[in-house]
C-alpha cells in the first residue's frame, strides 16, 4: 500500500491546485488574494509532514529527560514559523494596494481593470 | 454609532481584553518553557488592541496607543534585536553571538540574548499589526 | 492517520467552498475556519507552535485585515463562465507535482534523509548549550538568529509599506496627489 505511505503529500498537492486555480481563474482581486492564502498553508503543510516522525513528541523536551525520547525534527517548524508571518505581511501589503486599485480605478475585478487600461485611461 | 448600543458586546469585551493582554504577556516569556515566543505574543498582543478598537471605536484606540507610540514601537523592537548583536561585538564576541553576554557563564548569555531578542521581535510584530489595522481602518473615513 | 485524513478531507471541502463562493464576506469567514482547521492538522503532525501561530494569525488578524479591506472594496465577486484554460493548467500542473513526489519518504519515516543531518546537532544541542525546554525557541532565537533577523525586517518592511500606501492624502478630483506624509501628521487627526 505505497499509496497510503504519501498520502499527505498528494493531499498537499491537491490543496496547492485549488489555490492555485482560484488565483489564474478568478478575476475579484481579494479573492485572489485568498486564494494566494491557501495555497500558502498548503505549502506550509507539506514541509510541516515532512518532520513528522511517527512515534515522536512534539520538539519540547520534558522535565527528567534522559536523552532516549524521539523527538519530531524541529528544523521544518522553525522555517515555517517564518513563512506565516510574512505570509501575512504579505497579504496586509496585497490588501493595501487592492484598496488603492479600487480608489483609483473605482473596480477591483480584473477583466474590467484590463479593459481600462487597454482603452488608455 | 449602532456599537453603543450592543451592551452584551461592550461589557463582555471590557472583561476579555485585559485577560487577552496579559496571556499575550505570558506567551511571550514562557516561549522558552512551551509553545509560544516572540510572534505569537505579538500577535495576540495586536488582537486585544484590535479588539477595543472594534469594538469603542478608533478614536477610543487612538486615545489609549497614540499613532506616535505605535510608529516608535514599530522600529524600536528591530532596534533592540540589532542591538543585541552590536553589543555581542561590543563585549568580544561576533555578530549575534549570545555567549559573549555574559562572560562568566555562556548559557545564562544564551538565556538573556534569546529573552531580549524575543522581545524585540514581539514589539515589532504587535506594533506593525497594529499600524496596518490603523491605516485600514482610518482610510475609509477619511 | 485516520483523523487526519479525515481533517485534510474538511480542509479540502473547504478551499473548493471558498473558491466556489461568489459572496466574499463568507469566503472570508470560511478562510478563518481553513486556518482553524490547519492548526489542528499541525498539531496532530506534533508542530505545536506553527499550529498556535497559525490560529493566532489566520484565524485573528487576516479575518479582520480581509474583513477591513472588503468593507472598503466591495464585497460581491461577479458571477464567472467557467473557462477550460486554468482547469487544463492546474491539471497538468498537479499531475507533474504527483509525478515529482512518487518516490518521497513515507510519510512518519523515522529513516528519512531530513532527520540526520542538521536536526540530531540542534535537539542534543539546545539541552548542552541552553539547558531551554523548547528546541524551537532555541533553533529560532539562537542557532538560526540571522534568518528571524531578516523575517523582522520583513514585517517592519510591510509595516512600512502599508504606511506609505494607505497613510498618505487621499486624492480629490480637484486638488494635486500629496506626497505621502510617512504618518507623522496625518494619522493623528481623528
Amino acid at each position: 500500500m505505497e499509496a497510503l505511505g504519501i498520502w499527505n503529500y498528494w493531499g498537499v498537492v491537491l490543496l496547492m491546485m485549488v489555490g492555485l486555480y482560484t488565483v489564474i481563474a478568478r478575476d475579484h482581486l481579494v479573492k485572489k488574494l485568498i486564494g494566494l492564502g491557501i495555497f500558502q498553508v498548503a505549502v506550509i503543510l507539506f514541509y510541516v509532514s515532512m518532520g513528522k516522525v511517527t512515534g515522536g513528541t512534539p520538539p519540547i523536551i520534558p522535565e527528567g529527560a534522559d536523552g532516549s525520547e524521539v523527538y519530531s525534527n524541529p528544523l521544518p517548524h522553525v522555517l515555517m514559523l517564518t513563512a506565516i508571518v510574512v505570509g501575512v505581511a504579505t497579504l496586509a501589503v496585497g490588501l493595501a494596494l487592492v484598496v488603492r486599485i479600487r480608489e483609483a480605478y473605482g473596480t477591483v475585478e480584473e477583466d474590467e481593470l484590463q479593459r481600462m487600461n487597454r482603452s488608455g485611461s | 454609532m449602532r456599537m453603543r448600543e450592543k451592551v452584551l458586546l461592550r461589557v463582555a469585551s471590557k472583561a476579555f481584553i485585559p485577560l487577552i493582554l496579559l496571556f499575550a504577556l505570558y506567551v511571550q516569556f514562557h516561549g522558552d518553557f512551551g509553545p509560544g515566543g516572540g510572534f505569537q505574543a505579538g500577535v495576540i498582543f495586536a488582537a486585544g488592541f484590535v479588539l477595543f478598537g472594534l469594538i469603542f471605536g478608533l478614536e477610543a484606540l487612538q486615545q489609549v496607543v497614540p499613532w506616535s507610540v505605535v510608529e516608535r514601537a514599530v522600529a524600536l523592537g528591530l532596534l533592540v534585536y540589532g542591538g543585541v548583536g552590536v553589543s555581542c561585538i561590543l563585549r568580544g564576541g561576533r555578530f549575534l553571538d549570545y555567549g559573549a553576554l555574559d562572560h562568566h557563564s555562556p548559557m545564562h548569555g544564551q538565556h538573556l540574548g534569546i529573552l531580549i531578542i524575543e522581545l524585540g521581535v514581539g514589539l515589532t510584530v504587535a506594533a506593525t499589526l497594529l499600524a496596518i489595522f490603523y491605516a485600514m481602518a482610518g482610510r475609509g473615513r477619511a | 492517520m485516520w483523523i487526519e485524513i479525515l481533517l485534510f478531507g474538511l480542509l479540502l471541502i473547504t478551499a473548493v467552498t471558498i473558491v466556489s463562493l461568489n459572496d466574499l464576506f463568507a469566503a472570508a469567514m470560511l478562510s478563518g475556519i481553513f486556518s482553524l482547521l490547519c492548526a489542528s492538522l499541525f498539531t496532530l503532525m506534533d508542530a505545536v507552535d506553527v499550529a498556535f501561530t497559525e490560529a493566532a494569525v489566520g484565524a485573528g488578524i487576516s479575518t479582520v485585515l480581509m474583513i477591513g479591506a472588503l468593507a472598503l472594496t466591495g464585497s460581491r465577486e461577479c458571477q464567472q463562465p467557467t473557462r477550460l484554460g486554468p482547469f487544463v493548467v492546474v491539471l497538468l500542473t498537479g499531475a507533474m507535482l504527483i509525478y515529482g513526489t512518487l518516490d518521497m519518504p513515507a510519510y512518519g519515516d523515522p529513516a528519512a534523509p531530513i532527520h540526520h543531518h542538521v536536526a540530531p546537532e540542534y535537539i542534543a544541542g539546545t539541552s548542552a548549550e541552553f539547558g531551554i525546554p523548547n528546541i524551537v525557541t532555541a533553533v529560532l532565537a539562537s542557532y538560526r538568529g540571522f534568518d528571524t533577523l531578516g523575517e523582522t525586517a520583513v514585517i517592519f518592511t510591510a509595516g512600512v509599506g502599508v504606511m506609505a500606501l494607505l497613510l498618505g492624502r487621499r486624492k480629490r478630483q480637484d486638488e494635486v496627489q500629496v506626497e505621502p506624509s510617512e504618518g507623522d501628521h496625518k494619522g493623528e487627526n481623528p
